[in-house]
């Protein structure tokens, strides 16, 4: 059956949110013409709002009912969820689409916007405007409504049949699919249930400063918007970059390109706003007695929103194509975005052109001594820093715009992007922490010449005390980053002393220097995780690669056969087979002991699975797996006979064309050791067996299979077995059978013997790991003798790479410290609006 | 001149630096017999070709070769031109290779043969969203 009304619910929502968006942005405006007493149009602005965001609440909810009750009659859950989804992921499935994507960007528009109205009651008609505009625009993305020929926005609740042109919607309807095509793999992930929300908070948030930007431009209240914007830009930037960061973190955890930064088009579309964000926030704090402050920080604050838009558009009408590792759909939304991009930078233009002229200007030009120069030095450099990542980034985009005009441009991104973009950005990250840590001096201190030679002299003696001691103790030669780790320690002491010298006065205060702090900490563990990345796994055979290229190259995998060990550096490595995760059971299973069944997702296993030797499943019972994943055993033990188990995994997928190779991390104090599959024996590819040998034994005899020893250790007569319907005068034969691998590793294998109407059937059994499958062929009962095939192939393998990432721990505890430096300035300035606020002055 | 002014030079300067060393470093979408006219010139640059892997009669995919160690491998290609080149790569094979649609090797040549720093693969979907 189609349950078409919840569907038509949710496109009623959908509707209802973009017109009350629309009205509230109305409304708004022409409040802004009224006074302060006036608040009729304000009225009906807030009850729209409330609509609206009502609206919004009922969209989500009419979605999440589709995925959750498996309505697979709607294209949104068919292509995003499956029945055997768990219910914690179902929330994932908003943000597999892009239509969900943007749900959940408005859904924090309406939460945001709920909280300006209660905080800020007179900047509210200005700033509401502008912000329920862009929210019209924003619903206009999801509004799924065709105007004069043109679609306008996809809506989520469009059903299967309007999507996709098959025959079997012709002969029926109403035909719902059994099941979903599911949520890809990577998205069933902790991280990724709540990096996106956090990330689309901080995209949301970057409204806000927006916003209070144009309300004061508009509004001729030139300087006064920064106050009630500033803790919002605060709290801005730490939502984008704790979402970045935990993108970072997720990518370390799940893909294997070996890091947690890959400059990829993705990656750095968030990068750059959020540079120039924090660049936006250095400026609004140093408005006050520079006017090239204030103008800086206004082009800034609108800078963010608009790259906030292109990034956007960039990664989501399909421009990059191939260049990303990120891939969303392409809706053909390519046009609406471009003009959501072009409205709000041509708007944002045209009205700062209007009102340049009438900004402060500085009469006097501002000393090399005062605070405001320093700041106005780091924050250019950071925008030249994200300008170096934006250029490249955009090099799809000039492909585009040349080919619009009738050229063939054929500009591919650098070859090499982590090298390219980490020549420039090492360089600039050392500016940035020399200023980070030399501007707090200027800021805390009336500065000239003699007192800035006295203030800095103690900490540049500590740095290089400290960095001295680190070069030794670390081993670090190579001079790039010798000056990199003595400007981020100089950073570090800088910050630190700036803290203990007025961080005794008022801790409040202090939210800058741990910040800088946290931003030196994780300059540090990017540093050493990555300059020092060791490949564990390297060959160094100093054999030739080929006899075309002259040099040597070094191969960075190493092959592991099944329970065969091998030495790699300090470590003896062995693969000891591929695992199952079986839910409900704490350990990983390894999948010889399951036999799968015709549906994926259970298995019946071949024996008991016991974990601290309590039970768990009896043999023979049916077991709910994940058949998604394939857990590869690798033993590490060291020279100490000290030993760990890793589980690289891979896994594959109906929802993904690739199979994903995912690392496993052993985790020590000052390192990682990182381990990921780089390929195995392709499951797909059907197996060659060797020329069937035939073996005659008794019960109780040894013999060899694929060079492994096996013994037969009897037959049994099965009543009824799985699947095979016997009758009175059919018999079925199971032989069971030891086979002993390496490293004390018991295998089992069974094959049938059966005799069913008449005729004899045979059901041989695999067993995996050792390359040997065997059929049961005959009984001479007269001899009590049974007769075998035994056929051979190649044995399980892995070839699999280890990273060393020595320190990287400093860059996660770097997180932790600038999340707490930007919570202290968040509170810091919310409490000065507050008191202003409260005064009645703002 | 005002300080002022000298700070924009600087900043101008750092900015055209950045979009000329972009441009240079920049790598480009290029057929085979392309690359090799670059690499005969002395160029060296990395750049991008894309292509189809070699199909027999019977749409067999021919001509990949393992090493012995299994570490890295060897495979004909040919580009958008119809071109066919040898193509090696210092990683071992992806089990989903010979299932790819279409493969781009960023590389360069090395005298007769292509050496690959990184192969893209672009795989048919499993199921496809036009299909039930």
């Amino acid at each position: 059956m189609v349950h078409t009304f919840i569907g038509n619910l949710g496109h009623f929502f959908v509707i209802l949110a973009f017109i009350a968006a629309l009205v509230s942005a109305y409304a708004y405006f022409t409040q802004t013409k009224n006074s302060i007493e006036d608040q009729s149009w304000a009225k009906l602005a807030r009850w729209s709002f409330g609509i609206h965001a009502f609206a919004v609440l009922g969209i989500i909810f009419s979605l999440f009912f589709i995925i959750y009750n498996h309505y697979f009659e709607y294209h949104y859950a068919w292509s995003h969820a499956s029945k055997n989804l768990p219910t914690h992921y179902m929330i994932s499935c908003f943000w597999e689409g892009q239509e969900g994507s943007f749900l959940l960007w408005m859904f924090w528009h309406a939460v945001l916007g709920a909280v300006l109205i209660f905080t800020n009651k007179r900047w509210e008609a200005p700033v509401m405007s502008v912000f329920m505009f862009v929210q019209a625009f924003l619903a206009s993305m999801i509004l799924g409504v065709v105007i004069f020929n043109i679609k306008i926005g996809s809506s989520p609740f469009i059903l299967l049949r309007d999507v996709l042109d098959v025959p079997v919607f012709a002969l029926n309807p109403d035909f719902v699919p059994e099941d979903g095509t599911g949520l890809n793999p990577l998205l069933q992930n902790y991280w990724m249930v709540i990096h996106p929300p956090v990330l689309f908070l901080g995209f949301a948030t970057t409204l806000i400063p927006f916003s209070y930007c144009i309300a004061g431009l508009w509004q001729k209240r030139f300087k006064s918007w920064i106050r009630p914007a500033l803790p919002w830009a605060l709290f801005s930037a730490l939502m984008l970059g704790v979402g970045i960061l935990m993108g970072a973190y997720w990518a370390y955890e799940t893909l294997n390109f070996g890091g947690y930064w890959n400059w990829d088009p993705v990656e750095n579309a968030v990068y750059v706003p959020w540079l120039i964000l924090i660049a936006a926030i250095h400026t609004m704090i140093a408005f006050k007695k520079s006017s090239s402050a204030l103008k800086t920080a206004i082009i800034l604050s609108i800078t963010t929103f608009i790259l906030i838009l292109y990034s956007t558009f960039l990664t989501r009408s399909g421009i990059l194509g191939e260049s990303s590792v990120h891939s969303f759909t392409d809706l053909g939304m390519s046009g609406q975005l471009l003009l959501y991009l072009l409205v709000f930078t041509i708007l944002s233009v045209l009205l700062l052109v209007k009102v340049w002229k009438e900004l402060p200007s500085d009469e006097k030009e501002v000393s090399t001594y005062s605070r405001e120069f320093w700041i106005f030095i780091g924050a250019t450099t950071l925008c030249l820093m994200g300008f170096q990542v934006l250029v490249p980034t955009s090099i799809p985009v000039y492909n585009s715009i040349v080919e619009l005009f009738g050229g063939i441009s054929n500009l591919a991104p650098p070859a090499d992007q982590v090298g390219f973009y980490t020549k420039f950005q090492l360089w600039f990250a050392v500016a940035v922490a020399l200023l980070s840590g030399t501007g707090q001096f200027f800021w805390w201190k009336k500065m000239d010449r003699g007192a800035l030679k006295e203030a800095l002299t103690l900490p540049i003696i500590v740095t290089l005390i400290i960095s001295a001691i680190v070069f030794i103790a670390a081993e670090v030669q190579d001079i790039t980053y010798i000056i990199v780790l003595t400007a981020a320690i100089y950073s570090l002491v800088a910050n630190a002393f700036i803290l203990f010298q007025f961080g005794k006065k008022n801790m409040q205060l202090s939210g800058g220097a741990v910040a800088h702090m946290g931003i030196a900490m994780m300059l540090i563990g990017i540093l050493f995780s990555s300059g020092y990345n060791k490949v564990v796994s390297l060959n160094t055979s100093g054999l030739v690669y080929h006899r075309e290229f002259p040099e040597e190259v070094n191969r960075e995998n190493v092959l592991l056969w099944l329970h065969e060990p091998r030495q790699m550096e300090e470590y003896k490595l062995t693969y000891r087979g591929q695992h199952t995760e079986v839910i409900g059971f704490p350990d990983y299973v390894p999948s010889h002991h399951l036999q799968r069944l015709e549906d994926p997702h259970y298995a019946l296993t071949k024996r008991a699975l016991v974990h601290e030797e309590k039970t768990v499943y009896e043999k023979g019972e049916i077991v709910k797996i994940y058949p998604e994943s394939i857990y590869f055993e690798v033993n590490y033990e060291d020279e100490k006979g000290k030993s760990f188990i890793l589980y690289p995994r891979v896994q594959i997928s109906e929802a993904m064309p690739n199979p994903i190779y995912s690392p496993d991390i052993y985790r020590a104090v000052s390192s990682d050791l990182y381990t990921h599959v780089s390929t195995f024996p392709d499951p797909e590819n059907e197996t060659e067996w060797s020329q069937p040998e035939t073996i005659r034994v008794k019960a109780g005899q040894q013999f060899f299979a694929n060079d492994f020893v096996a013994v037969m250790e009897g037959v049994e007569k099965l009543e009824n077995t799985q699947g095979l319907q016997l009758g009175p005068d059919d018999v079925a034969i199971k032989a069971k059978i030891k086979i002993f691998g390496k490293e004390d590793v018991e295998y089992i294998a069974e094959p049938l013997y059966i005799i069913k109407d008449q005729m004899v059937g045979k059901l041989a059994d695999e067993v995996f790991d050792l390359g040997v499958r065997i059929n049961f062929v005959n009984i001479i009962p007269e001899e009590d003798i049974f007769e075998f095939e035994i056929e051979t192939t190649q044995k399980d393998y892995i070839i699999m790479k280890a990273l060393q990432k020595p320190f990287i721990n400093i860059l996660w505890m770097g997180t932790l410290v600038l999340v707490l430096g930007f919570g202290m300035a968040i509170r810091r300035r919310y409490s000065d609006f507050i008191k202003m606020r409260d005064k009645g002055t703002e | 001149m005002k300080k002022s002014h000298i700070f924009g030079i600087v900043v101008i300067a750092i900015a055209i630096t950045i979009i000329i060393s972009t441009a240079g470093d920049a790598s480009s979408y290029v057929s085979f017999e392309e690359a090799k006219v670059l690499a005969a010139g002395g160029k060296e640059n990395k750049i991008h070709v894309v292509g189809q892997l070699k199909k027999n009669e019977q749409g067999k995919i021919t001509g990949i070769q393992p090493s012995e160690d299994r570490l890295a491998f060897s495979f004909i290609m040919i580009d958008d031109n119809g071109d066919e080149q040898m193509v090696h790569y210092n990683e071992p094979m992806p089990s989903d290779f010979t299932r790819s649609e279409q493969v781009v090797v960023i590389g360069a040549y090395q005298g007769e043969e292509f050496l690959a720093d990184k192969i893209l693969l672009k795989c048919p979907s499993k199921y496809q969203e036009e299909e039930l």
